[in-house]
């Protein structure tokens, strides 16, 4: 695993809002393939950190780099693009669309038919249109979405919304996906479902996750690696059984809920 | 098999609305209609345009721009000193207004649609006061006392304008680009993250609302001998918004309602000038405590009656009450 070279490579990332370090100096690598987890207690910059990711803010230090390329200063819709693609906390979805469109907002970019071709109804709009529309009623399969494909998205329940929010951030097509607490709100059933669909979706997509949970089963349940931020700053990182033996994290974060 | 069924209903509502063309132009041309009547049709065409551009921009986009007429007034403007000071041809002069206006539409969207809701508002605000400001002191186009325009809109003129400003947006919006557009209002950090140019889409927006708008300016300047910097005033930019707003944010075929439905109340309402505003106000008032989504929500009149597509029924709508 060391041997090749790192999808995503974080070196000495930070951001300042004014006076306020929110994250500083942290060093992450993620190789192809893995299943990462970041945890942290709360406020510990978690998300902070998957913003920096996506450039929704902008590093004050520090680079970030997708396949040895810099992504640094690049817009977020241009970093998706590249192949990094995220879930939000609170769910982020285009709750007046219907569950199908939201999957298609995320083709947007693969689309080939332009505004005019769209305007004047050219055969380029109707190809690409019934294209987008198969592809995306084929990931609602794979997500077990299809039969809700016509309701609008904020009438799912909350579990498929979920689901729905990670199907439309993979069918951007992402190398590296981000799922910022796939699992809060969910019951223990709902949970193990969304265990199973991560670990397929892995397989079946080729991907690299990184994943940031306080469902502590899932996250030692299901990632080979993780790191701990705490204070903006990175305190541990290691496998779930080092991690879970760690004092610095017992001390900051994990303390009763895992020993 | 969602396109195929619309795509019927689509074409079942361009023949209607032929019919409803071809019965107005004969009642047009045989003097049935008088010249009041005829007018007040000008005016719920011109209208359409002004709505449905700017339901592209607030309804499907998301971003509340209030400075509608300033667009209004370029397309007004530049197409009356086409026809009259360079003596070109109508048609050139509606398309140069078109133009001029989107081309002032993307030199204002651009820096302005970084900002968001209350400011986005107050900058698009700003812009119309300016755009009629400087029409106030340009002698070139008469100042104050504004410009003579010849009388050259005509029934066809404002059909074919009309026909065409609905169905570019509306093939523009049931497309992945109004998608796109659509994804911008609701969630505009979601719509980023999944790949959106986010800027692009709502200047593309802007641009196209903007042209439209500037279709109808060169259309109303030519309908009523004279335009005057008043006649675009920030009152006129409320005007258009609330033809979206009442005829309900999202929807293409409320906005044309509403047009429809106020113009017609408007001008029936000038025979009582002293109460004119005050129950024009009431009418307002009374939709938005009954009705506070609009007319029609976000729906459209095709997910009422199956197959009846937007056109149809507006032209219904006007057909009725007008003639």
């Amino acid at each position: 695993m060391e041997a090749t070279i790192p999808l995503l490579k974080v070196d000495s990332v930070g951001i300042r809002f004014g006076g306020l370090k929110a994250v500083s100096d942290v060093n992450v690598e993620l190789f192809p393939g893995e299943l990462v987890g970041l945890i942290g207690p709360n406020g510990a910059g978690k998300t902070t950190f998957f913003n920096l990711l996506t450039g929704v803010y902008v590093p004050t230090e520090g680079t970030i780099a997708l396949n040895g390329e810099n992504l640094k200063k690049q817009p977020p819709y241009k970093i998706t693009r590249k192949g990094i693609s995220r879930t939000f906390q609170n769910i982020r979805l285009f709750s007046e669309l219907s569950v199908i469109d939201n999957v298609k907002v995320a083709y947007h970019s693969l689309a080939k038919h332009a505004i005019v071709s769209s305007i004047f109804r050219l055969s380029g709009h109707f190809s690409g249109e019934k294209d987008m529309d198969e592809k995306a009623l084929e990931f609602l399969r794979i997500f077990n979405l299809d039969h809700f494909k016509d309701e609008k998205a904020k009438n799912l329940p909350y579990g498929q919304q979920r689901r729905l929010e990670i199907a439309r951030a993979l069918a951007a097509n992402p190398k590296l996906l981000l799922l910022d607490e796939p699992a809060a709100g969910m019951n223990p059933h709902e949970t193990k479902e969304l265990m199973n669909l991560i670990a397929f979706i892995r397989k079946e997509f080729n991907l690299t996750v990184l994943l940031i949970e306080h469902d502590m089963s899932l996250v030692m349940g299901v990632c080979e690696r993780i790191y701990v931020l705490d204070h903006g700053q990175l305190i541990a990182h290691g496998k779930p059984g080092e991690i879970r033996n760690d004092p610095k994290v017992i001390e900051a974060y994990l303390g009763e809920e895992v020993l | 098999m969602t396109t195929l069924k619309n795509s019927k209903g689509f074409w079942l509502s361009i023949v209607l609305a032929l019919i409803f063309f071809g019965i107005m132009q004969f009642s047009i041309s045989s003097g049935m209609l008088n010249p009041f009547y005829i007018n007040t049709l000008m005016f719920i065409g011109i209208n359409i345009m002004l709505a449905t551009s700017l339901h592209l921009i607030i309804g499907i986009t998301g971003q509340f721009s209030i400075g509608h007429a300033g667009f209004l007034a370029v397309g007004a403007y530049a197409s009356a000193v086409m026809t009259m000071k360079l003596e070109l041809p109508f048609i050139i002069a509606i398309l140069a207004g078109g133009i001029i206006a989107a081309a002032a539409g993307m030199v204002i969207g651009i820096p302005s649609l970084r900002l968001k809701g209350d400011y986005l508002a107050i900058a698009t605000l700003g812009f119309g006061e300016i755009v009629r400001i400087v029409l106030l002191n340009i002698e070139y186009v008469g100042g104050a006392s504004g410009m003579q325009v010849s009388h050259l809109t005509t029934w066809p003129w404002v059909f074919a304008c009309v026909m065409i400003t609905v169905i570019v947006i509306r093939n523009f919006t049931n497309s992945t680009h109004g998608r796109a557009c659509i994804s911008v209002r609701e969630d505009e950090t979601a719509a980023d993250a999944m790949g959106i140019n986010t800027t692009y889409y709502k200047v593309a927006a802007f641009v196209i609302g903007a042209f439209f708008a500037g279709v109808a300016g060169s259309l109303y300047a030519h309908n009523f001998y004279i335009i005057q910097p008043s006649n675009f005033g920030f009152l006129k930019s409320f005007d258009i918004l609330i033809f979206v707003v009442l005829g309900g944010l999202g929807s293409l075929s409320g906005s044309v309602l509403a047009a429809i439905l106020l113009t017609i109340v408007t001008t029936f309402l000038q025979d009582y000038p002293e109460t004119r505003m005050i129950i024009y106000s009431l009418v307002l008032i009374l939709m938005m405590i009954f009705r506070p989504q609009g007319l029609m929500g976000t729906r459209e009149i095709s997910t009422l009656f199956t197959h009846k597509k937007t056109k149809g029924g507006k032209k219904d709508g006007s057909h009725n009450t007008v003639a």
